[in-house]
């Protein structure tokens, strides 16, 4: 008991106590997660120091910081990949990875199928799960809303330039599975640790969607997630950014949500989809 | 003496307290009103940038097919083509006012004429329920009932235009039952006794006088019902599939301009083409509530029993 008080006493005695400090950091619903619980423990480990987390979407993470509402926008994209910000303004600071697989309703029975096929399925060509060595069953495309990070992901490595079949549109990664799990013949995407046992992945051309194969860039439908600030960082968003760098977060809080550290990557990619290795 | 006359001359406490409640009144009336013009004006502006500061063509925003704001067509023109939107409104709230208009009157004529008592003890509050139910759930409950329902026996993928009019159905029944009983409650009660008097059945008294006497009270119901289902968004949006094509039958994935909206607006940049356009839909709405609720005052005034 004694013990436990002087602890106590020592913890908080050594944590710079400020009254009431916060920040906020709004923007992208899949990094939503991930920011919130890590915002946790920094609050935990700090007393008095709060970031407010919101979601939103990218794109409202990005405009916001970019007019100085918040001190922090989350964004699945480059802010040069969106239309209406200058990127010039504002500071990358890459705190993960999250890797994207296609996810198909169970009983179609393809397991790895061709990224010229999964492209063709995409864009309309390929209607029949028949075409690809699967059941007798019409193909039932599931796209995220337009502008979504996943989908812009999605589309970048996958479709190559080309347009995508108008076709259902969910803006939710949980209501997209679901709908995956119980529509015959449905398609579409989703974050790694979005995947569970209620709907069946694909793997592309021999490869499986691992995280691994992420590391390596073997699986290329990946993204960053981006944490935006308007100039360089100050006062306790900085603080708080580099605790999202710092082995606690990357190697405790990432990994469990089913990102992947940055820490862990042996390849880095820029706005352009140029691959560098990096030297280790 | 001078007391009674300061006394006689003072205002009274009560007179001091009708004041102050009517300024109360009136800050709060005043309050509404700069609101509702507020988010007209927010509303307005953005969405009309999209004609003035973006250059779109009004009739391409109406009339064209194809929606992709962010990016242009061939001939360079944005992709901004809000029909498909448009029309799917339109058809999910007309094809639920259709379904629910005869439900709701059979519901409220038999509450108010043939079991009133069964009506107001038991029948009222079951409908009032219904009212309170978050839309989310009948969001979830289309989307794990009706939608696999409409794929067995229509086909299809079950999202389209049929599942979202059978959740707007349930969803607007309530309102709508609900201002029929109104209605029929407020036919004066010698129109029956008069009828009753003059030989009719109940039946006919009910065909023939109550139901003629409350038909713009019905409308008005009815209207009111179209206002809800055209707004709801979260259900619809659930159970639509939310694909911005032109709706070629009831079990293809169509869209609202709801469900469009709502899906859209986080991914889009302030200012940018792709957030006027939305803004541009949400205008649309917004003077489509209005549109509704003048027909409302219109048949209301029209029909008021004198």
């Amino acid at each position: 008991m004694i013990a436990s008080v002087g602890f106590l006493l020592t913890v908080t005695g050594c944590g710079a106590v400020d009254n009431g400090e916060s920040i906020n950091a709004v923007g992208s619903s899949a990094m939503q997660p991930l920011v919130e619980a890590a915002g946790e423990q920094y609050s935990s480990n700090h007393l008095g120091k709060f970031i407010n987390v919101q979601g939103g979407g990218s794109g409202t993470g990005l405009s916001q910081v970019q007019a100085g509402a918040v001190q922090i926008g989350d964004s699945d994209l480059f802010a040069e990949e969106k239309e209406g910000i200058d990127s010039k303004l504002l500071v990358d600071h890459k705190v993960a990875i999250v890797g994207l697989t296609p996810i198909i309703n169970k009983e179609v029975g393809v397991s790895d199928i061709t990224m010229e096929n999964l492209r063709k399925i995409f864009t309309g060509e390929i209607t029949n799960w028949k075409e690809v060595g699967g059941k007798d069953q019409d193909v039932v495309l599931i796209n995220r809303a337009a502008g979504s990070g996943s989908r812009h992901t999605f589309e970048q490595w996958v479709l190559d330039g080309q347009k995508v079949k108008g076709a259902q549109e969910q803006d939710s990664t949980g209501m997209v599975r679901q709908i995956v799990s119980t529509t015959p013949g449905a398609i579409s995407y989703v974050a790694f640790s979005y995947v569970t046992k209620d709907v069946a992945t694909l793997s592309i051309d021999g490869v499986k969607p691992t995280e691994d194969n992420v590391k390596n860039n073997k699986w290329v439908i990946w993204s960053y997630e981006h944490m935006y600030t308007k100039g360089e960082p100050k006062g306790l968003t900085k603080e708080f950014l580099e605790y999202m760098l710092t082995d606690e977060v990357q190697e405790d809080i990432v990994p469990q949500l089913g990102y992947i550290p940055v820490s862990q990557m042996q390849v880095e990619r820029d706005v352009e989809g140029n691959i560098k290795e990096i030297s280790k | 003496m001078e007391d009674i006359q300061s006394k006689l001359l003072k205002k009274s406490k009560k007179a001091k307290l009708e004041q102050f409640g009517k300024t109360i009144s009136f800050i709060a009336i005043l309050f509404i009103v700069v609101v509702v013009v507020a988010i007209f004006y927010f509303v307005a502006s953005k969405g009309l940038a999209t004609f003035f500061k973006d250059k779109v063509n009004l009739f391409d925003f109406l009339f064209g097919k194809e929606w992709n704001p962010g990016s242009v067509s061939d001939s360079g023109k944005p992709l901004v083509g809000a029909l498909p939107m448009i029309t799917g409104s339109f058809i999910v709230t007309l094809l639920s006012a259709i379904i629910a208009t005869p439900f709701a009157i059979g519901a409220a004529v038999f509450m108010t004429e043939i079991s009133p008592k069964l009506g107001t003890k038991v029948l009222q509050p079951v409908i009032e329920l219904l009212v309170g139910i978050p839309s989310v759930v009948y969001g979830f409950i289309g989307l794990s009932v009706v939608v696999p329902t409409v794929r067995n026996v229509f086909g299809g993928s079950g999202f389209g235009i049929l599942a979202g009019t059978f959740v707007l159905f349930v969803m607007i029944l309530p309102t709508v039952t609900s201002m029929t009983i109104d209605a029929l409650k407020a036919v004066p009660r010698h129109y029956r006794e008069a009828s009753l008097a003059l030989g009719a059945t109940r039946w006919q008294t009910i065909y023939k006088v109550v139901l003629r006497a409350a038909v713009p009270g019905i409308l008005t119901a009815v209207v009111f019902g179209m206002a809800r289902a055209f707004g709801e968004a979260l259900a619809i949006q659930m159970v639509i599939g939310n694909a911005s094509l032109m709706p070629h039958n009831l079990i293809t994935p169509a869209s609202t301009l709801t469900s469009v909206l709502t899906m859209g607006i986080g991914n889009t940049v302030m200012g940018t083409l792709e957030n006027n356009a939305l803004w541009s839909l949400a205008l649309l709405l917004l003077l489509m509530s209005l549109f509704f609720n003048i027909v409302t005052r219109l048949i209301g005034k029209k029909g008021e029993l004198k």
